[in-house]
């Protein structure tokens, strides 16, 4: 039990991955419920995970997950409403961080916010409030007069890249104000979660909420599972988890440090780094048949252990990945020519990204602390106290340098856990579907560190232990802010660096 | 002025140090590339091993198994291999990566199939291989794409496939392609935009799907959020199965189908 919070009896504490009864969780007064979150949330260490709501007994119950990373543990609080059309004042009043969680349970529910600043359509999910708004028809934010003029961009981009519309406010080539709409990739996961019944199509949805980060988003749903059907994984499994979760991020990073080079017209680092990812996901694919890792986290087991003959092959292929990576990076990050494009190019504060409530890459690039390796540690992170790679200019060239220090530190964590695998463990095969009851009446949450940050999965289920609701949340629903403050007084030309620096997920967020 | 002449040269030298490091990445010849095991291309079913056909049919996340006679439909197929692991004297999955083609039908493995997936010709219109036999420009389309099938087909470009040595590009612009390439199962959202960027291409034009979710929907079939009205209404001019696509599965696929081969 959390010391700091729980005097108070109006919030639970649980660790990641744990699960508790829902009755568990109090019932607070909206007015209680208000002054307890604004008040955990003026600590920055504590952010907000998830806050939703879900109808719950002809009510709509509302619950808010906070990460306190300095106790490494989560807060739940809740609040429950029976008429969802009366307005409730907005805590993104107080924390702006919490603007994006109101306005998708006002699209979805039709709960007014008084006070937000900002109340707009996140994704035109299909089953929202008010089926009249269409995508179409987004109230992008407007300046009058005649000396600027719009730019309006997408949902369909240059590039082989996901849909999403930006809308640029400029003054000549200066940008004013950027507005980005999503919810193109919008394909229903949450509900889905519920339709699809079988565990495997469940594993299966999880790699595709976005693909780029199927071990990611797998892992936070098979560590759910885990929690609510009361499996306990072996440390080696734990360990090649951690492995591949390393990999992936180790491979989007070399990619997107192509992509950077591509974008500033440095041809030799686009073509090295892009080679370079290649044999990193080739491995995967030698391990699990899938360059993307898809099929290789199932619930309790594995149907590929991570056998001696390609720990060996892992280890040569790292060897000659670090000489090359090394040799290419340091060019780069010293080339007058690249780094005129990099330095100080779409800067946000620390303190901008924390109003906006960063998390992950975007939060580090900004040197702010957050990183659920060190906040929330989960399977093998537990014993590494990891402390994340934090710079603190908030430009592209700190998104840049981001990626090159996680990958050199990747490293470091897939040799030493290399190190700590157990040969004579036989490997543990995945947990039959049948086999899985689920706990009922309970709640769950599952946070795992994605190569872009956070990512938490919460399932809430019924007396006969089904899942009866599903919240995913890409660390991008955080972070699409700061993109947007990045390209105020930005010429429109530094879009695309700035766009790929961020790297932010389109379906992700649209779920 | 003189200390900068110099430092350039080394700088220079730095770069050919790299170069020569890294050494001949392409492919030499995509055609005859292999992708090794475990890569789950196409699969084959023993005809001759009896087993328990419900609990098989059942097994598929996706709905790709279907019984008398069993056969595997890789275009639902989400490639997870997990028929393989449950049955895995009856199903097997090989790492025969050229799995595209023209045909829906072909895409569908019956028991004892055990050869090459094809082109049928009578669906090729005869203005593809001439128009486009030597150079192809496309317009990618990520309609709801999960990333994946879109980070394939860009490394496709990269150089170690090297597809623009074949003479096909994605392009920026739908005036300047010569057909669509959609990835995801189409959401509502997108429906319009994929109709209007496919009337934006000049004629005669081309669409290619790839991967599951926008062949069948994938694990996405049945969701509300979807429109696939176009991909009902449109010819499909290929059909390129994975999840996501292996990037020599495409190239393959594209190769194949506007290209004459030598003893044609």
């Amino acid at each position: 039990m959390n010391k700091k919070y729980n005097t108070s009896g109006r919030l639970t504490s649980i660790k990641n991955q744990q699960k508790i009864s829902l009755k568990d969780i109090p019932v607070l007064e909206y007015e209680v419920f208000y002054q307890e979150v604004v008040q955990i949330l003026e600590d920055v260490n504590n952010h907000c995970l998830s806050y939703y709501a879900f109808p719950f007994d002809n009510k709509l119950k509302f619950i808010c997950a906070i990460s306190a990373d300095e106790e490494k543990e989560i807060l739940l609080l809740s609040h429950e409403l029976e008429k969802p059309d009366l307005p409730l004042k907005s805590i993104a009043g107080q924390h702006l961080a919490m603007h994006i969680f109101e306005r998708e349970i006002h699209e979805n529910h039709g709960v007014p916010f008084e006070g937000h600043p900002w109340l707009k359509p996140v994704r035109y999910a299909f089953n929202r409030k008010d089926r009249k708004k269409m995508i179409n028809n987004y109230p992008f934010y407007k300046i009058g007069g005649n000396e600027l003029h719009e730019v309006g961009v997408g949902p369909i981009h240059a590039g082989v890249i996901e849909p999403g519309h930006f809308r640029f406010l400029c003054n000549g080539e200066t940008v004013l104000h950027l507005e980005i709409q999503l919810g193109w990739q919008h394909r229903g996961v949450e509900a889905l979660f519920l339709e699809k019944k079988k565990l495997l199509q469940r594993n299966l949805l999880a790699e595709s909420i976005a693909g780029d980060t199927a071990i990611g988003h797998n892992l936070a749903f098979c560590q759910l599972a885990e929690a609510l059907g009361d499996i306990t994984v072996d440390k080696n499994l734990e360990i090649e988890r951690v492995i591949a979760l390393e990999l992936e991020r180790m491979a989007i990073h070399t990619g997107d440090l192509s992509a950077f080079c591509t974008d500033v017209a440095y041809q030799l680092g686009s073509a090295v780094f892009g080679a370079l990812r290649t044999p990193l996901i080739n491995f995967t694919q030698a391990w699990s048949g899938n360059r993307f890792g898809k099929g290789l986290i199932r619930v309790g087991g594995t149907n590929y252990p991570l056998t001696q003959e390609l720990q060996q092959k892992l280890k040569g292929i790292l060897n000659d990945f670090e000489k090359k990576f090394t040799e290419i990076a340091e060019r780069t990050f010293n080339l007058p020519s690249v780094l005129k494009r990099f330095e100080s190019i779409g800067a946000v504060s620390t303190r901008q990204v924390s109003l906006l409530g960063g998390v992950g890459m975007v939060a580090k690039m900004a040197g702010l602390k957050r990183d659920s390796r060190y906040g929330q540690p989960f399977g093998a992170y537990r014993d590494l106290k990891h402390e994340p790679v934090l710079l603190g200019s908030g430009d592209v060239y700190a998104r840049g340098m981001v990626r090159k220090l996680e990958v050199e530190q990747s490293l470091v964590i897939i040799r030493n856990l290399m190190e700590k695998l157990n040969a004579r463990v036989a490997p543990t095969q995945p947990v039959p579907a049948a086999n899985l009851k689920w706990a009922g009446e309970s709640i769950a949450v599952s946070v795992t560190e994605g190569w872009r940050g956070e990512v938490c999965h919460i399932a809430v289920t019924d007396k006969q232990g089904e899942i009866s609701h599903y919240k995913v949340k890409d660390p991008s629903m955080h972070n699409w802010k700061s993109l947007e403050l990045s390209l105020r007084d930005l010429e429109i030309s530094d879009f695309p660096i700035n766009n790929k620096s961020y790297d932010l997920s389109y379906c992700g967020h649209d779920l | 002025m003189r200390a900068r002449p110099i430092k350039y040269k080394v700088m220079i030298i730095e770069d050919v140090k790299i170069v020569i490091n890294q050494g001949k990445q392409f492919i030499p010849d995509v055609t005859k590339a292999v992708v090794p095991a475990p890569f789950r291309g196409r699969p084959e079913i023993d005809p001759d091993l009896t087993v328990d056909v419900d609990a098989l049919v059942n097994c598929c996340p996706v709905d790709a198994i279907s019984a008398n006679p069993i056969s595997i439909d890789m275009g639902k197929c989400a490639f997870c291999g997990e028929c393989a692991l449950a049955f895995p004297d009856k199903i097997k999955f090989t790492n025969d990566h050229k799995i595209a083609s023209n045909d829906r039908s072909k895409l569908i493995v019956k028991e004892s199939d055990v050869h090459p997936i094809t082109m049928n010709p009578d669906l090729i219109r005869e203005e593809i291989r001439s128009f486009y036999g030597g150079s192809l420009k496309l317009r990618q389309i990520s309609a709801a794409g999960d990333n994946s099938a879109e980070l394939e087909l860009g490394a496709c470009g990269n150089v170690n496939f090297d597809m623009g040595r074949y003479g096909i590009e994605f392009v920026a612009s739908p005036r300047h392609a010569d057909g669509i390439v959609i990835t995801g199962p189409i959401s509502e959202n997108m429906a319009e935009a994929v109709q209007i960027c496919h009337e934006a291409v000049p004629q005669p034009r081309i669409v290619v799907l790839v991967g599951v979710d926008a062949i069948s929907g994938g694990i996405f079939s049945g969701s509300k959020a979807l429109d696939r009205s176009f991909i009902d209404k449109s010819f499909i001019d290929l059909y390129v199965p994975g999840n996501p696509p292996h990037p020599l599965t495409f190239i393959n696929g594209i190769l194949d189908l506007t290209r004459r081969k030598k003893n044609q």
